[in-house]
């Protein structure tokens, strides 16, 4: 069996006194869709942010244990925590556009890492805002500022603005939480659409959603890893009681 | 019954409000139309491009001559040479405080800035006088170092307050969700500061400047202490005279004509600043504009 591209290896977090998770295994295969569940509180967003160490944002946070990219302990002090982002993208709950235009918003990440030639930043433009099933919508109007668009348009054009520096790997955190039922449908077809590309990893605190998009799914419960299995395997026959009562909607 | 009588306070109430917002603007109305009245005269008597654009003012000589341009220039290049001071410092200061200073650093320096905009004036002249004008003298070989220098380092720290202030709270106003995603991009956090949270913060900062510039403009008293007071063309080592400290200067014992002149550079000196205050809030509406379209 091939390596995973990421794995966490007994990873104890803590914000201040609070452990926030404990003791986390779980490995994720490449070019698959990981789904993560749980009540909230249940520590499935901060799991998310610490894979592309998002968490090193907030001034009391402690780790202990292992976070593996592509075989590389993502915590080595020696590594670039930038060029990380590079390749672990990520798409927050509320869409979160700059207050710039809908081009300068692609062309965004690419700038950043380096690239200047206008003709190379168009052609990135224009496949980010195609894979993000965006270009249709928006190609007469790159210029418009990206809050012009609805909410569900800026939801894709921040996974655009993601893949426009070509990551391996994509965490999202809710991303249709804030999104109308069919702005909802089209991020979830995207996503099945993505997964020939990317690994994708998904906090969801909708579980038909994840039964939907999901090849895996993670139960988690007060910071603990409880089940993680095949999607249907997890929702069908769940092996411990707490997951079943959870996916049977007893407790959320 | 109820309900007339709530009406009835209502309607008593929004005219109490519309008396006060009335008053405010007839304060405007009336000092606008008594300096115009009262400035008008001698720039007539005098002639308006003698009055703006010739270089001497001796307002009590035998043959008086009342050319206010030493005064405009010195205005003009005191505040720019203020703001080139210290709206850099002011920027980079808001920037560290908002961005990378320790919470408890932060309280301390915010501390400071406050105490340092709560300072009268009087005593900035003072400490300028008594510390920076003998330090410029020295530092450059002057025989004396009141000077426009001495009259712009005073502004620029007078006025600095205003733009940390101001930029500062327009810089802990940008969402943070802005900066996450640039952070998640890769970007570090000075290319997130200066590509995101500046230009999202940027008609705030441009605000600051401009509460920055009226003040530096109209200041007069720690101005008249440290810049030597005497009427010459503005020059960075020389003793020179501020539209303001020229009206706060004379007035004590002016009459007849030198005191009507005295009127038209009050009227200079607020067309001035309705003038540069008109072009930046004109600037910060298409910066605004921008933002949102």
């Amino acid at each position: 069996m091939m390596n995973p591209v990421l794995q966490a290896k007994g990873l104890d977090l803590w914000y201040g006194d609070h452990q926030a998770l404990h003791s986390i295994s779980l490995d994720i295969f490449e070019k698959t869709v990981v789904a993560l569940i749980g009540p909230s509180g249940c520590g499935k967003s901060t799991f998310l942010k610490t894979l592309n160490r998002m968490n090193d944002l907030v001034d009391s946070v402690r780790v202990e244990g292992d976070v593996l990219y592509e075989s590389h302990d993502i915590f080595d002090p020696i590594l670039d925590v930038n060029d990380l982002r590079k390749e672990i993208g990520m798409v927050f709950q509320k869409p979160n556009p700059f207050p710039m235009s809908i081009y300068d918003n692609i062309a965004y990440g690419p700038r950043i890492h380096g690239i200047k030639n206008k003709r190379v930043l168009d052609q990135i433009v224009e496949q980010a805002l195609k894979d993000a099933a965006l270009w249709d919508e928006v190609h007469d109007r790159l210029k418009k500022s990206a809050l012009s668009l609805s909410g569900g348009q800026q939801q894709r054009l921040c996974i655009a603005r993601a893949l426009a520096i070509q990551p391996k790997v994509l965490l999202m955190d809710e991303p249709t939480s804030a999104l109308d039922p069919i702005s909802t449908a089209k991020i979830e077809e995207l996503i099945d659409q993505l997964k020939t590309k990317y690994t994708i990893v998904i906090v969801t605190h909708n579980m038909q959603q994840a039964m939907r998009i999901a090849d895996q799914t993670a139960f988690f419960l007060m910071g603990e890893l409880i089940e993680f299995n095949d999607t249907q395997e997890l929702f069908l026959r769940p092996q411990d009681p707490r997951t079943s009562d959870y996916v049977n909607g007893r407790f959320g | 019954m109820k309900t007339i009588k709530n009406k009835t306070i209502e309607q008593i109430a929004s005219w109490i409000f519309f008396a006060i917002g009335m008053i405010t603007i007839l304060c405007v109305l009336v000092i606008t139309l008594y300096l115009i009245s009262s400035g008008l005269p001698a720039i007539q008597k005098i002639g308006l491009k003698e009055f703006l654009f010739s270089s001497t003012w001796n307002s009590t000589g035998s043959d008086p001559k009342f050319g206010i341009l030493p005064f405009i220039l010195t205005s003009l290049y005191g505040t720019l040479g203020a703001l080139l001071l210290a709206v850099p410092v002011g920027i980079g200061c808001a920037i560290y405080l908002s961005k990378f200073a320790p919470p408890a650093l932060k309280r301390c320096l915010l501390m400071g800035i406050q105490v340092l905009a709560g300072i009268p004036s009087v005593v900035f002249g003072l400490v300028g006088m008594v510390v920076l004008v003998p330090w410029i003298r020295s530092m450059f070989h002057l025989s004396d170092g009141a000077c426009l220098l001495s009259a712009m380092i005073v502004l620029a720290i007078m006025i600095l307050p205003s733009v940390v202030n101001v930029s500062l709270n327009a810089l802990d106003a940008v969402p943070s969700e802005y900066e996450e995603a640039s952070i998640a991009l890769g970007a570090t956090k000075l290319e997130t500061v200066r590509k995101v949270s500046f230009p999202a913060a940027r008609s705030g900062i441009l605000a600051s400047i401009i509460l920055g510039t009226g003040r530096a403009i109209g200041e007069a008293m720690a101005v008249i202490m440290v810049s030597g007071n005497v009427a010459n063309m503005p020059n960075m080592f020389q003793s020179v005279r501020f539209l303001t400290t020229a009206i706060s200067s004379e007035m004590s014992y002016a009459s007849g004509l030198q005191k009507e002149a005295l009127f038209s550079i009050a009227l200079v000196l607020f067309v001035f600043i309705l003038l540069t205050n008109t072009i930046l809030s004109k600037l910060m509406k298409e910066v605004q504009s921008n933002d949102s379209h």
